[in-house]
């Protein structure tokens, strides 16, 4: 059976504020959908992300959130991850002094332990490893020793999370505005290595600003994130929809439905 | 982590042969404190020249007179120069058993998966350590290039002329008032000779511990490099050394002859109780080069500036500082270096960790005499602070007598940001793996100079520190 993120009327505030940034959202997400979410700047996209993998700045005040059954409230961040989440964050964070190799090798040894009675994945498979997913995002292999994010190009960054996630292999991904910064060619190439992990046990939340990259993800929902909650989804027309006709259009197609925007 | 993990970690160390040996001879101890009787039995226990004697009376002293120094840290005062014996002859430390050994010690060698045979020696306790197989064999290939690497005692004996040229002439008992006390009741260390143009490539290291046995409280290390040579020395293990000792304070004297190099790497991680407060010093020659590379773990409180006096034009010193300060502990750790001719260069990296309450502070000074023109020295030190309750301090003196001089200075604190914990955690690591994965980042620069071996134990080593399983 595919597994879900389930959130529902989840409110998430600023912790120690009263500020409130999602309002009752609801969105279901299964293994093999790709689901795309677009909204205006500030909307809460990012904070969506952030709560979903347990950021300690994000409170969640109310509502579900659940992965395959299980309550996510009640796990830390990197239990969340070793569940099978993933975030491709939007500002990658820069590790000076921890190579990528070694970053990605204790993470991957906390993802996927050795059973019992097994060693860790050795040096040298695993570095093989790396060197094919490296290239798979067209990236030189040099990068392996280089330092984590340090000194890396923005377009580098959005490759990087890409490239690890290939590695790591989570079961649900959020991908925050991958394509903000990516050159075109960039952009099928990270589209790619999303595609690649496309099956039954694979889903994803892809935060987007452009439609430029639903061309070649082809997701299965689009959603648009407005005043704290999903006001519209649809298919893959509604991106290009939004494309064509901003933001204001859906706040008039929301007023009609006669729900508040 | 799995034990195969601390195992793999580990494996690099466990090539040598090791063995026991008991000893027979009778205990002998001086009486607790210090006056002169103490230092003649000292001498005469070892049959030592009368020039040693006179050095040592004299340094003796020199201590004495000295005031306790007022700066550094206020646990100095606790010292208590009347509570210390101030010679047990070394093959006689006995008086611990492995019951005396605080469970802390013994859990971090569990962890980090010390053979039962090394336990005991790092402990301190007893049963030394005795590598003569895998050291007699370097001990022919060293001979063979006219290289010396001896206890400082032995060295004393067979090579009288040379000591005596040297010794106490880079450090003068007059210095401060610890180097006068080592002086006057020095015992162990180690002596190096290395010759003329010869360069040695095998570092000569504390991992064939033929120095455990005279790692004593007041270690006398000389390492004499002549034109052209180079050795690298290290010192010390990240294993927690049990000491039963409160007082440590070596001394240690190179001198680095023209177009010769010398590097002298430390890692050192006391138990709890020690107060830990050395000299090191080296004189470099025209286009010689000296690094020190010093790793200050444990301890309740460590003073250390390695100095570098750069005393002909093209000399060069390198001090790459590392402190890890946990809770009630305090690393006065740094770095001098003085330069006495023109176009000489240096370079300070100082990185210094604070957690659970700990104090970590630099203390530097760079000093450009007169006739140093066209002098440059560069010191970069850089902080980290794991939590609220720490603290980090800099002291940084800089005393510029010429003109033409480059000097920079760049100091950062900085503290593990929670944006960094959050991206680790997204990737599975805890907490806690997640901070020891930023430290080992920020002591990289660090790290990648010393060998191999130590390079990975210090992580492991970090990596018990901040799972708070460890201290
Ligand atoms: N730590 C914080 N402190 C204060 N305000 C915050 C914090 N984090 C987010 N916000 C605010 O919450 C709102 C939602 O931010 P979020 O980053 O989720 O937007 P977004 O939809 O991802 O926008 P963009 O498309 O620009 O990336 C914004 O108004 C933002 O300023
Ligand atoms: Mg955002």
């Amino acid at each position: 059976m595919p597994k879900e993120l389930r959130i529902e009327n989840l409110h998430v505030r600023i912790a120690g504020t009263d500020t409130e940034i999602l309002k009752g959202l609801t969105l279901r997400i299964r293994q093999g959908e790709i689901h795309a979410l677009m909204g205006p700047n500030g909307a809460g996209k990012s904070t969506l992300g952030a709560a979903i993998m347990g950021h300690p700045n994000y409170e969640v005040t109310e509502g579900i959130l659940e992965w395959d059954g299980k309550n996510l409230l009640e796990m830390k961040t990197d239990e969340r991850a070793r569940a099978g989440l993933f975030l491709a964050f939007q500002y990658p964070i820069e590790l000076p002094g921890v190579t990528l190799f070694n970053f990605l090798r204790s993470s991957y040894n906390a993802i996927h332990p050795p059973a019992e009675g097994q060693k860790p994945i050795g040096a040298v498979m695993f570095h093989k490893m790396v060197l094919d997913a490296l290239q798979l995002l067209d990236m030189d292999p040099s990068f392996s020793q280089r330092y984590l994010n340090d000194g890396f190009s923005g377009g580098e960054k959005k490759r990087c999370e890409v490239m690890q996630m290939q590695i790591l292999k989570p079961q649900m991904a959020i991908l925050d505005e991958t394509d903000s910064g990516l050159d075109i060619d960039a952009l099928k190439i990270v589209a790619n290595g999303v595609n690649r992990l496309r099956g039954d046990n694979f889903g994803a939340l892809v935060i987007t600003h452009y439609q430029r990259l639903l061309d070649y993800l082809t997701p299965d929902f689009v959603h648009v994130l407005m005043n704290g909650r999903i006001v519209l989804s649809g298919d893959r027309e509604l991106a290009l929809e939004l494309e064509k006709r901003g933001y204001d259009w859906v706040r008039e197609v929301v007023e009609a439905k006669g729900v508040p925007a | 982590m799995s034990e195969t993990h601390d195992r793999e970690l580990l494996e690099g160390l466990d090539t040598y042969k090791y063995g026991f040996y008991d000893t027979a001879e009778p205990v002998f101890k001086t009486e607790k404190g210090l006056n002169e009787d103490v230092v003649r039995m000292i001498s005469a226990k070892k049959n030592e020249p009368q020039w040693m004697l006179e050095f040592r009376l004299n340094a003796y002293r020199e201590f004495i007179s000295k005031p306790m120094p007022n700066w550094g840290s206020p646990l100095l005062q606790e010292v208590n120069f009347d509570d210390i014996y101030y010679y047990i002859k070394p093959t006689d430390r006995q008086g611990d058993t492995w019951e005396d050994v605080p469970s802390y010690i013994k859990e971090t060698f569990d962890k980090l998966g010390i053979p039962e045979a090394e336990k005991t020696m790092l402990a301190g306790i007893g049963a030394q350590y005795d590598s003569e197989v895998v050291y007699h064999n370097l001990k022919e290939q060293w001979e063979k290039l006219g290289v010396t690497f001896l206890d400082m005692d032995s060295g004393l004996r067979e090579y009288p002329q040379i000591v005596r040229e040297y010794f106490g002439t880079v450090v003068p008992p007059s210095d401060n008032k610890f180097a006068a006390l080592n002086s006057a009741v020095w015992s162990g260390g180690s002596f190096v000779y290395v010759p003329k143009g010869v360069k040695v490539e095998i570092p000569l290291q504390a991992y064939f511990r033929i120095n455990a046995k005279n790692a004593g409280q007041f270690e006398r290390t000389l390492i004499i490099a002549e034109e052209g040579s180079f050795v690298h020395y290290v010192e010390g293990c990240t294993a927690p050394m049990y000491s039963s000792d409160s007082l440590h304070s070596a001394v240690v004297e190179i001198i680095v002859k023209a177009n010769a190099r010398v590097r002298y790497t430390t890692i050192q991680n006391w138990s709890y109780n020690v107060f830990n407060l050395v000299t090191k010093r080296s004189v470099v020659y025209r286009n010689g080069t000296m690094e020190w590379v010093d790793g200050n773990l444990g301890s309740k409180l460590t003073m250390k500036y390695p100095a570098v006096y750069l005393l002909e034009p093209g000399a060069h010193g390198e001090i790459l500082s590392l402190a890890f300060a946990g809770p009630n502990q305090h690393q006065d750790a740094g770095a001098k270096v003085l330069h006495f001719a023109p176009h000489t260069t240096s370079n300070i990296v100082s990185k210094s960790i604070a957690k659970g309450g700990g104090r970590a502070s630099y203390r530097g000074l760079v000093k450009a005499g007169p006739n140093s023109k066209h002098s440059k020295s560069f010191t970069r030190c850089d902080a980290l602070l794991i939590d609220d309750r720490s603290q980090s301090d800099t002291y940084p003196v800089m005393d510029i007598e010429e003109n033409q001089i480059e000097i920079g200075h760049e100091a950062t604190v900085s503290k593990v940001s929670s944006e960094q914990i959050f991206y680790l955690q997204s990737r599975g690591l805890s907490e806690s793996e997640a901070e020891a994965m930023i430290i080992a980042g920020f002591i990289e620069p660090i790290a990648k100079e010393l060998p191999m071996e130590y390079a990975l134990e210090l992580n492991r080593l970090i990596q018990l520190q901040m799972s708070g399983s460890v201290g």
